[in-house]
C-alpha cells in the first residue's frame, strides 16, 4: 500500500526552535532507507542530519537550502509505493495549511529540567518518559545534561530516562567537598532516592561511566545494568593535554583547538558550541571545580581509579560503546572486558552525540534485553 | 535553559550579587533611592529608568543619593575608589559628562601612572547613552569615542542582558576606574541569563554569527541591529561575521583582524557621530593591518555629523539601522565584481 511520508523539522533539544537548512543530501527520485541521513539541518547550537523515519523514494524536496524553518515543518516528502503528483501536492498543500509553527512545543508549558536542593546543594535533573526499570545518563567531565541532546527523547521512548547535572557542572551547585567519584556518586544516589527510584540502568559517558562504576561498586543493589560510553575507570590513559587545556582556556581561540579532539568531524565544535562552553566556564564556582576534579580523578594526566573490577566482577550486565577514534580516552581500555562490547569505527570521544542512532539503539536493545 | 530576564533586571542583579559579595560594594548618584528626605517610598525612583530600584531596601546605608551636582559626587565616588572601597556612580545621562570631566579625564583616569602603579581607583561610572527615547540633543548622545580615547579609563557597552550582567560583575571587580555605558532603548530587552554569578573578561569580543563574506562589527545596541541585516542579507545568499566588541577600550583587535583576513570586506556599525570615532578608529586599523586581505573599500555605517535631533522623523533617520548596513554591504559585494 502507498504511504505518502512527510518529513518534518526535528526537535533536537529543548530550546530548538527552528532549524536552518545546510544542505540536502539526497537528490529528488532517489530512493532512500529508514535511517539514513537526508539533509544537514544547523541550529543554534548544534549542525547535525535529519535522518529518514521511514523508507520511501524522496520525490519532494520542500525545503529550500539556507531556509529557515520551525520545529515540525515540512522538509520534504518520501513516497513509499506508487503516488501522483497530484496526490503529492495535495498532501503538502494539506499539511502547509494546517501547519502552525511552535504548536507542538510551546517553550514555557514544554517540558523542562527541574531543579531540587539535596545535601545542600542544587541538582538540576531532567525526566522524560516513563514505564520499566528507569535509566539514568550520567554526563563526563565538563559537560551537562545536553551531552544527551539526541539521546534522550529517543531512549524515553521505552521509559523513564532521567539525565543529570552532576555537582559543578552545568546548572547543578558548583561547590564540590571532596571533588572526587564518590561525592558525586552520592550525588547520583540523592537523586535516585528523591525520585524514589530502588534501582536503575546507569549510562554514563567519559567520568559519567566511571561515576556508573563507582556507584555500581558502593550500591550495587540500585545498579541494574552499566552502560559504559568511552568511559573513564577502564584504565590509565587519558588524554592529559586535554584536560588541562580544557581547564585552562578562557576564549574562543585557546579552548576551540582543545574541544575538536572530542569529535569526529571538527566542525560541530561551531561558535556557538564554543560560547556555551565559554558561559558555563565563566560562572562562579566552576573553574575551581574542574581543577579539583582534574587534580583528583587525572591527577598528572593519568586516570587515578581502576574500577574494572566492578565489570569482572559480573554484578551487573555490562554494555561498552567506544569511538575506535577516541582521543581523549583510548577504545583499547574496552578490551577483554567480561561484557558486551561495541567499538564504532571512526568514531570519537561524544560518540554518543554523533552518532546518535546508533548509540541509541544499542542502548535501548540492550536494556530491553536486561529486563 | 536559563531563565529570561531584562537588560535592566540583569544589571539590577548584577549589582544585588556583587554588593552582597562584597561589603566595599557600594552605589551612589542623582535619584539612585529617589524618596531620601521625602515622604513616600524610600526608592521611590530607584534610579530615573528604575534600574537600581529595591536595592535601597536591600541594602541599608549603602544606596546614596546625591545632589544634583556632577562635579561634587563623581568626585566624591572617585576618592572614595581610591580610599579602597567600590562605589558605583551613577551618571545619569552621559550628556552631562562635561559637568564632572576633570573628574574622570584627569584624576580617575591618571591616578595609578601618577602614583607609580601604587595607588588604584576601582570605580564604575554607570551611565545612559544612545538616541531613540525622543529625548532630544542634550540627553541622547553616544559619547563612548568621548572616554575611550582616555587612556586609563576602561569602556563597556554591553548589547544583551547576558552580556550587561557579566560585564558590570567585571566591571566592578576591577581596579581601574570603568565607564559602563548602557543604553536606554535595551533596557526593556529580554535575553537568557544565568542566575549565578558570572564575569564577562574585557577585550574579548563575541562573535554573535558566523560568516563568510563580510565582517560586521559593532557595540552596544547596534550590534542587534547588525544581525537583523545579517539575518536578512542572509536570505540573499550573502553570510556576514557579526562581532560584538563589549568594551572599546580594551579593544580586541585580534577578533576583528582575524574575521577580516577571512572574510576580505568590513562595515563598522557606530551609533555615534562618524568625526573621531570608533568607526573611523576601527576602519584606521583594519586599514594599516589587514590591507592586504581587503577586497573592498571599508564602509561605516554611523550617525551623521550632527547633534541628535529632535524630531521623531528626523531622530530614526540619525540612528543606523538595518536597512543602511544591508546597503553597505551590498555595496561592498557589488565593488568586488568590479
Amino acid at each position: 500500500m502507498t504511504q505518502i511520508h512527510t518529513l518534518t523539522m526535528p526537535k533536537w533539544g529543548l530550546s530548538m526552535t527552528e532549524g536552518r537548512v545546510d544542505a540536502w543530501l539526497k537528490e529528488e527520485g532517489q530512493a532512500i532507507n529508514k535511517g539514513d541521513e537526508v539533509l544537514d539541518v544547523e541550529t543554534d547550537k548544534i549542525s547535525s542530519s535529519v535522518e529518514a523515519p521511514f523508507t520511501g523514494v524522496l520525490r519532494r524536496q520542500i525545503a529550500r537550502q539556507d531556509e529557515t524553518l520551525a520545529v515540525g515543518a515540512l522538509l520534504g516528502i518520501v513516497v513509499d509505493g506508487e503516488a501522483s503528483d497530484a496526490e503529492i501536492d495535495a498532501v503538502v498543500e494539506q499539511f502547509q495549511a494546517s501547519f502552525v509553527p511552535g504548536a507542538g512545543g510551546d517553550e514555557d508549558s514544554g517540558p523542562a529540567p527541574k531543579k531540587v536542593e539535596l545535601q545542600g546543594r542544587i541538582i538540576r535533573y531532567f525526566e522524560r518518559g516513563e514505564g520499566g526499570v528507569p535509566l539514568v545518563l550520567i554526563h563526563g567531565f565538563g559537560g551537562d545534561l545536553n551531552n544527551w541532546l539526541f539521546n534522550h527523547e529517543a531512549l524515553a521512548a521505552g521509559r523513564r530516562v532521567i539525565a543529570l547535572d552532576l555537582p559543578g557542572h552545568g546548572e547543578s551547585g558548583k561547590q564540590l567537598q571532596r571533588g572526587d567519584l564518590d561525592e558525586l556518586s552520592q550525588a547520583v544516589l540523592a537523586l535516585l532516592d528523591h525520585l524514589d527510584i530502588p534501582a536503575a540502568h546507569l549510562a554514563g559517558h567519559s567520568m559519567g561511566g566511571a561515576v556508573s562504576l563507582n556507584i555500581a561498586r558502593l550500591a550495587p543493589q540500585r545498579v541494574r545494568s552499566l552502560i559504559l560510553i568511552a568511559s573513564a575507570g577502564l584504565g590509565n590513559e587519558i588524554n592529559g593535554a586535554y584536560l588541562q587545556g580544557f581547564v585552562d582556556a578562557t576564549h574562543r581561540n585557546a579552548l576551540k583547538p582543545h574541544l575538536v579532539h572530542l569529535f569526529s568531524n571538527a566542525e560541530r565544535v561551531n561558535r556557538q558550541m564554543l560560547e556555551d562552553m565559554l558561559k558555563y566556564k565563566r560562572l562562579e564556582g566552576v573553574e575551581h571545580a574542574l581543577r579539583t576534579l582534574a587534580g583528583t580523578l587525572f591527577a598528572d594526566g593519568r586516570q587515578q581509579q581502576d574500577l574494572r573490577t566492578v565489570v569482572q566482577d559480573g554484578g551487573q550486565p555490562v554494555l561498552v560503546i567506544w569511538g575506535s577514534e577516541d582521543a581523549i580516552i583510548p577504545a583499547a581500555h574496552g578490551e577483554g572486558l567480561k561484557a558486551r562490547v561495541e567499538v564504532l569505527a571512526g568514531q570519537a570521544h561524544m560518540v554518543q552525540m554523533e552518532a546518535a542512532e546508533q548509540v541509541n539503539r544499542l542502548i535501548a536493545e540492550f536494556v530491553d534485553s536486561v529486563q | 535553559m536559563a531563565r529570561k530576564i531584562s537588560y535592566q533586571q540583569a544589571i539590577n542583579e548584577a549589582l544585588a550579587q556583587e554588593m552582597r559579595r562584597d561589603p566595599s560594594v557600594f552605589i551612589m548618584g542623582e535619584d539612585v533611592a529617589g524618596g531620601a528626605g521625602a515622604p513616600g517610598a524610600s526608592d521611590a525612583w530607584g534610579g530615573v529608568l528604575g534600574v537600581t530600584k529595591g536595592l535601597y531596601d536591600q541594602f541599608p546605608g549603602r544606596v546614596l543619593d546625591t545632589p544634583l551636582s556632577e562635579i561634587g559626587y563623581v568626585g566624591a565616588a572617585v576618592g572614595a575608589a581610591t580610599c579602597g572601597v567600590r562605589p558605583v556612580c551613577e551618571l545619569m545621562f552621559v550628556d552631562f559628562a562635561g559637568c564632572c570631566l576633570d573628574q574622570l579625564l584627569n584624576q580617575a583616569a591618571k591616578f595609578r601612572y601618577m602614583f607609580g602603579g601604587k595607588a588604584t581607583t576601582p570605580l564604575v561610572i554607570r551611565t545612559m547613552v544612545g538616541a531613540g527615547l525622543r529625548a532630544a540633543a542634550q540627553h541622547s548622545q553616544m559619547l563612548t569615542s568621548l572616554w575611550t580615547h582616555i587612556p586609563g579609563l576602561k569602556v563597556v557597552c554591553p548589547s544583551s542582558p547576558y552580556e550587561a550582567k557579566g560585564l558590570l560583575i567585571q566591571a566592578i571587580r576591577d581596579n581601574d576606574p570603568v565607564i559602563f555605558c548602557e543604553h536606554k532603548l535595551l533596557y526593556s530587552v529580554q535575553g537568557e541569563v544565568p542566575e549565578e554569578l558570572y564575569a564577562i573578561p574585557f577585550g574579548e569580543a563575541n562573535f554573535l554569527r558566523d560568516g563568510k563574506d563580510v565582517t560586521l562589527v559593532s557595540y552596544g545596541r547596534t550590534v542587534n541591529t547588525a544581525m537583523d541585516a545579517a539575518r536578512s542579507l542572509a536570505g540573499r545568499g550573502i553570510d556576514c561575521e557579526v562581532i560584538d566588541l563589549r568594551t572599546t577600550s580594551p579593544l580586541d583587535e585580534d577578533s576583528i583582524l582575524e574575521s577580516v583576513e577571512k572574510t576580505g570586506r568590513l562595515v563598522v556599525i557606530d551609533e555615534a557621530n562618524p568625526r573621531c570615532s570608533l568607526a573611523t578608529d576601527i576602519a584606521a586599523l583594519v586599514a594599516q593591518k589587514a590591507f592586504g586581505a581587503l577586497k573592498a573599500p571599508i564602509e561605516m555605517v554611523t550617525a551623521p555629523h550632527t547633534p541628535v535631533p529632535f524630531s521623531d522623523a528626523l531622530e530614526d533617520l540619525y540612528i543606523p539601522d538595518a536597512a543602511k548596513i544591508e546597503i553597505a554591504v551590498l555595496k561592498l559585494i557589488e565593488w568586488s565584481k568590479h
